[in-house]
């Protein structure tokens, strides 16, 4: 349901004032610790490596700092730009901060903001329209592939390599690599993010890890061990079910709908070294890894899992660990993170990377990105630009983390900030120490392909058959694996 | 000019016309005929011009994000759908929640308006209560009462587990998926054919229930050859609303299921939207809505036939 909001609320003096000190003392540290800009070069890889280990200390630019570089942030001023958002608390942090943009920009900045169930419906619908209404949009590192193809999002890498019209500070090596990577593709079925000669169709500005968030109160007191693998949670989820009154195990996504399949269930999948398609994109839901790992899925669905689990969406799955009605889910961080505040289990939530195979300890899982990318169609390119570098920048994504809820950080600078890093550990201990060891190996494990939510939707499909009906496994991978090459082959993607 | 005009008397009279028309006034009068249907033309090219477009796109391969590329195919949409394994699967679970909805809509509905046909304070109380879930948004009303449904939380399942039914799956389950939606929706519409019924009966002449009673004619009798027949107009068009409806159904079903668990509730409508929305074909979408509206005007065609057949009868044809 539209709900058009349309201008940010002003700040008061006494915010303008507070913003100023921590930018004042912010700029101290920054003079402490400069970060020399560099020419930006998409291709060039840094490793990823845990927060607070072995980086230089954190630059810290301030919007006081940016406003007083040499980069004429005035140039398109008296432009206005309009914003398409998803409902979700990084566009809460970006709203809230809209007029710091306004006044280092004198760009003014309109929005409207959907729930997510029918967000990328409206983000279709404007896009296929080729309407200017919008000129920068929140979407997936998925929907770029959709989307960027068609021309209906803007190629980054032109204004990245910009001097012009780059503030020196944007730092683009400063992203932490296979999320920066995650949101390019070539456009070449099968070719990873971040390969060939890759687009950069959107830029990160927060992201999810898809890793265990689970009750401490329950384990507590029935004195358990935070399972690793997917046996192990299967076991857990099944006993706190039958010995906890309205209380069921793990939570999990299952609506029908290619959001079921991209957080707990691909990441769990990837660690079983299953994947959707082979090096010839041939569906490869039916491998033998991918059967084995399937049936246990749908094991613990049944043993442990939500009685309407075919009704979940992410929002039924955090608000039950939340209320006390799961003592587990497998799904993004940041969901665990929203529920340890002003809910039944505040305070009691804690963090666990899931290993999901027995046979291999390294946790893998796959990432969510919420990025933002420019319409192709819209009427004020540059001022997006603009916009996109500030939104994406240090500045606000630090303020974003420290001040709102805009965690994980897109930005080794930013994720690695004492504040942040205080904050996480004060207020969410565990949470960094799962977002450390996962994050060398999160990235996206889909392979890109224009049929991707056709694949996904009738993989999640396929699940619900399987847990509902009974539909035996390998049967049923088989059918949905026959079924996604014919319809490769008909878009003629595949011979 | 003089002109003629009818007279009273037989004799035939030549009146002395009024001043000629001036030619303005002539050519108001010409183009006052076409100026009066003007309006209803616009809306008719209006409703038109989005049908043959869609009709255009189904004979088309046409994904939405590849504009540049949309070859004429013909009747090849067509042939996908009605060769597609699923397609059997569609036509029945549509015709399966039209049939269900709309029979225990009609039958609580005819209930509803008998007992609200009488004259009591608590009648004018009910009355405007009725309409209350008519006024709740089908896609509301879904959520509502997929909350409700839960059985962690919901009422309904509270109260079911005094019958032993605590978990009962309703949405969640392929065995009841069905007859969940087909409640939320009956829960929404009854009132709508209660209400249509309800006005019939209060239009109904008095003499043949007086004389009926009169002659001491028992109710089931009365109803069954005075009441009936009577309503018949009514019934008919509450009905012919509600399949037409019901045919099209998807904000009910979406919110509750997107039209699962698997593909168990996947109407024509579910498959139309995913196709055009997620999926972005929307040469295949045109096609599905395209069958759809051919089995609606079929329907929709034998019903104002029978309509008129039961008008008829009324009037003695």
């Amino acid at each position: 349901m539209e709900k058009p909001q349309h201008n940010p609320a002003a700040i008061s003096r006494r915010q303008f004032l507070k913003y100023t000190a921590l930018a004042g003392a912010a700029s101290v540290l920054a003079a402490c610790g400069a970060n020399t800009g560099s020419t930006p070069t998409p291709s060039s890889q840094q490793a990823a490596s845990s927060p607070g280990t072995s980086l230089p200390t954190p630059t810290v630019v301030s919007s006081q700092h940016l406003g007083s570089n040499a980069f004429d942030w005035q140039k398109y001023k008296g432009t206005s730009l309009k914003l398409l958002l998803n409902k979700h608390p990084y566009a809460d942090a970006l709203v809230a901060d809209l007029q710091t943009f306004t006044d280092l920009t004198g760009i003014r900045v309109t929005y409207d903001i959907f729930p997510e169930d029918v967000y990328f419906d409206k983000v279709t619908t404007a896009l296929s329209s080729r309407s200017s209404q919008y000129d920068a949009l929140m979407t997936g590192a998925y929907q770029t592939w959709v989307y960027g193809p068609a021309n209906w999002l803007v190629d980054l890498r032109q204004y990245i390599q910009d001097e012009n019209l780059t503030n020196p500070d944007f730092d683009v090596q400063d992203f932490i690599p296979n999320i920066l990577h995650s949101d390019s593709w070539s456009g070449k079925p099968g070719e990873a993010p971040g390969q060939g000669d890759a687009k950069q169709w959107a830029l990160p500005f927060g992201f999810e890890i898809n890793s265990l968030s689970y009750n401490k109160q329950v384990f507590a007191k029935h004195k358990l061990r935070v399972p690793r693998t997917l046996p192990e949670i299967i076991e857990t989820a099944e006993y706190i079910s039958k010995k906890e009154a309205n209380m069921y195990g793990i939570g999990v996504r299952g609506s029908r709908s290619w959001a079921t399949i991209h957080p707990g269930f691909l990441s769990a999948y990837t660690c079983y070294h299953a994947r959707d398609f082979d090096d010839h994109l041939k569906a490869a839901m039916n491998s033998p890894q991918a059967v084995e790992m399937t049936k246990l899925w749908v094991q613990m669905i049944k043993k442990g899992g939500p009685p309407t689990w075919t009704q979940y969406t992410w929002y039924e799955v955090g608000n039950d660990l939340g209320a006390g009605k799961s003592a587990m889910i497998y799904d993004a961080d940041i969901l665990g993170y929203f529920q340890n505040r002003g809910t039944k289990a505040a305070g009691h939530i804690g963090w666990a990377p899931v290993a999901a195979n027995p046979d291999d300890p390294k946790a893998y899982a796959n990432v969510w990105i919420w990025s933002l990318a420019m319409s192709n169609f819209s009427n004020h390119k540059e001022a997006t630009w603009y916009f996109l570098q500030w939104a994406t920048g240090k500045a606000h994504l630090l303020k974003g983390a420290v001040e709102g809820d805009q965690v994980d950080p897109v930005r080794h600078s930013v994720a690695n900030h004492p504040k942040v890093v205080a904050k996480l550990k004060q207020k969410y201990p565990g949470y960094l120490e799962s977002f450390n060891q996962l994050i060398p190996n999160s990235k996206i494990y889909f392979t890109p392909q224009p049929l991707f939510f056709d694949v996904t939707t009738d993989w999640a499909a396929t699940l619900q058959k399987m847990v509902t009906s009974g539909a035996d496994v390998k049967a049923s991978l088989d059918e949905l694996a026959e079924s996604i090459n014919k319809k490769m082959a008909d878009a003629g993607i595949t011979q | 000019m003089a002109r003629r005009v009818a007279t009273t008397n037989l004799q035939e009279g030549v009146a002395v016309a009024a001043a000629p028309p001036t030619p303005t006034a002539a050519a108001r009068a010409r183009w006052r005929p076409y100026l009066l249907v003007a309006p209803s033309i616009v809306l008719t090219i209006w409703v038109l011009y989005p049908f043959a477009q869609s009709v255009w796109y189904s004979l088309h391969h046409y994904v939405l994000s590849q504009p540049w590329s949309r070859p004429f195919v013909g009747l090849r949409n067509y042939q996908k759908i009605f060769t597609d394994p699923d397609f059997l699967h569609t036509v029945a679970v549509t015709l399966e929640y039209t049939l269900l909805a709309v029979a225990i809509e009609l039958l609580l509905g005819m209930l509803l308006a008998f007992l609200l046909n009488r004259d009591s304070l608590l009648t004018k109380i009910l009355r405007p209560l009725l309409i209350l879930p008519l006024m709740v948004a089908p896609a509301i009303g879904s959520l509502i009462w997929k909350l409700e449904t839960n059985p962690q939380f919901g009422f309904v399942n509270f109260f079911m587990s005094f019958i032993g039914q605590r978990y009962f799956p309703w949405g969640s389950s392929p065995r009841t998926a069905l007859l969940t939606v087909v409640l939320v929706d009956v829960w929404i519409f009854t009132p709508f054919i209660a209400l249509l019924l309800l006005a019939g009966l209060r239009s109904l002449p008095q003499q043949p229930f007086e004389a009926a009673r009169l002659d001491g004619a028992g109710a089931w009798f009365t109803f069954r050859t005075l009441t009936l027949p009577m309503l018949m107009p009514y019934i008919l068009i509450a009905v012919m609303f509600r399949i037409l409806d019901s045919l099209q159904q998807f904000d009910i079903i979406y919110a509750m299921t997107q039209g699962g668990p698997g593909d168990t509730l996947m109407t024509f409508q579910l498959r139309a939207y995913l196709e055009a929305f997620t999926f972005l074909r929307l040469s295949e979408s045109a096609a599905l809505i395209l069958v759809l509206w051919v089995i609606t005007y079929a329907i929709s065609y034998v019903m104002v036939r029978y309509w008129n057949r039961a008008r008829a009868h009324l009037r003695g044809a």
